[in-house]
């Protein structure tokens, strides 16, 4: 971790690794994609609205990991004040906010022909609403300080402190009496679904990861060179 | 095709899910590469105007006229 510490040598690397992440990503995207709209079976229950699922398991899960990724590299940043760490984390958020969003969505429109409903408040369905309302509170406090610094430390502590949220998102449906189905994928006993649904819930999930490796790379990019620009104009009202 | 728009039915439910999924990470994707591609030119857009001002700098005699 600490060679890449250097913000120049960490723009460096993640330059020379961004196209392949990109194809990487397109690839599986492709994969998984034909195989959810193409060979993937209907469901004997839900018919072909169970293709929903191969967009909303992937931006849920995804949803859940960029927020504990957030955390993660926020408490680094907060006790060890690894440089990146912070640039890191605020590069995260839009991705993750995106991601719950449109878990959210997907979800709402899998549950209107399956449940007869938009909305229902269950644990599962009110926790990724927080944790939605999380990334926002975030993003707002970053930028809501004069002092870069302060803002980047609140929203650390916010991340932190909201981290809570993912395992009662996880066990939600287990705790409570909820109208959101129970695991089927990451349980004891190994996943509870065929193979040919398996598949493509696999590939999108690597997909939606690579391409938040992708936008996180990019956004890490961008802040470190806003960073030397700002030095730089420091520089230039000094006389250099 | 026409069973492949309609998705048993649930085309109103199915197509909005991917669309939206692909519109907004798209969005995101593409507000961010434009970011970085215009920081990167207001960087070095800076560092040449730096460099030349360290040249006029080392050039400058005392008295604040070029050599």
């Amino acid at each position: 971790m600490h060679r890449f510490a250097n913000p120049t040598r960490f723009l460096r690397i993640a330059a020379a690794v961004q196209p392949w992440v990109m194809w990487v990503t397109i690839a599986l995207f492709g994969a998984g994609l034909y195989m959810a709209l193409f060979t993937a079976p209907a469901d004997y229950q839900q018919g072909e609205s169970v293709r929903i699922m191969y967009v909303h398991v992937p931006a849920a899960w995804m949803g859940m990991f960029c927020y504990a990724a957030m955390a993660v590299a926020s408490a680094v940043a907060l006790i060890w004040k690894h440089p990146l760490a912070d640039v890191a984390a605020k590069a995260t958020a839009p991705v993750g906010a995106a991601f719950t969003f449109l878990s959210l969505a997907t979800g709402s429109l899998w549950g209107k022909p399956m449940w007869g409903t938009w909305w229902v408040w269950d644990a599962r369905l009110t926790s990724m609403l927080i944790l939605l309302f999380l990334y926002v509170g975030y993003m707002a406090l970053q930028g809501a300080f004069d002092d870069r610094a302060r803002g980047a430390k609140a929203s650390a502590i916010l991340a932190l402190v909201g981290a809570v949220n993912l395992p009662i998102i996880k066990f939600s449906v287990d705790w409570w009496n909820t109208l959101h189905q129970p695991a089927s994928v990451i349980k004891m006993g190994g996943p509870s679904i065929h193979a040919s649904m398996l598949w493509p819930l696999l590939l999108l999930a690597l997909a939606y990861k690579g391409y938040y490796i992708w936008v996180l790379l990019v956004r890490m990019r961008e802040e470190l060179t806003a960073n030397k620009v700002r030095i730089l104009r420091l520089k230039q009202v000094h006389g250099g | 095709m026409q069973e492949f728009l309609s998705m048993g039915g649930y085309g109103a439910y199915v197509w909005p899910s991917y669309i939206m999924s692909a519109v907004l990470l798209v969005a995101l994707l593409a507000a961010s590469l434009r970011g970085l591609k215009s920081t990167e030119a207001e960087f070095d857009r800076l560092k040449a105007a730096n460099g030349r001002q360290k040249q006029e700098q080392e050039t400058e005699t005392t008295d604040g006229h070029e050599a």
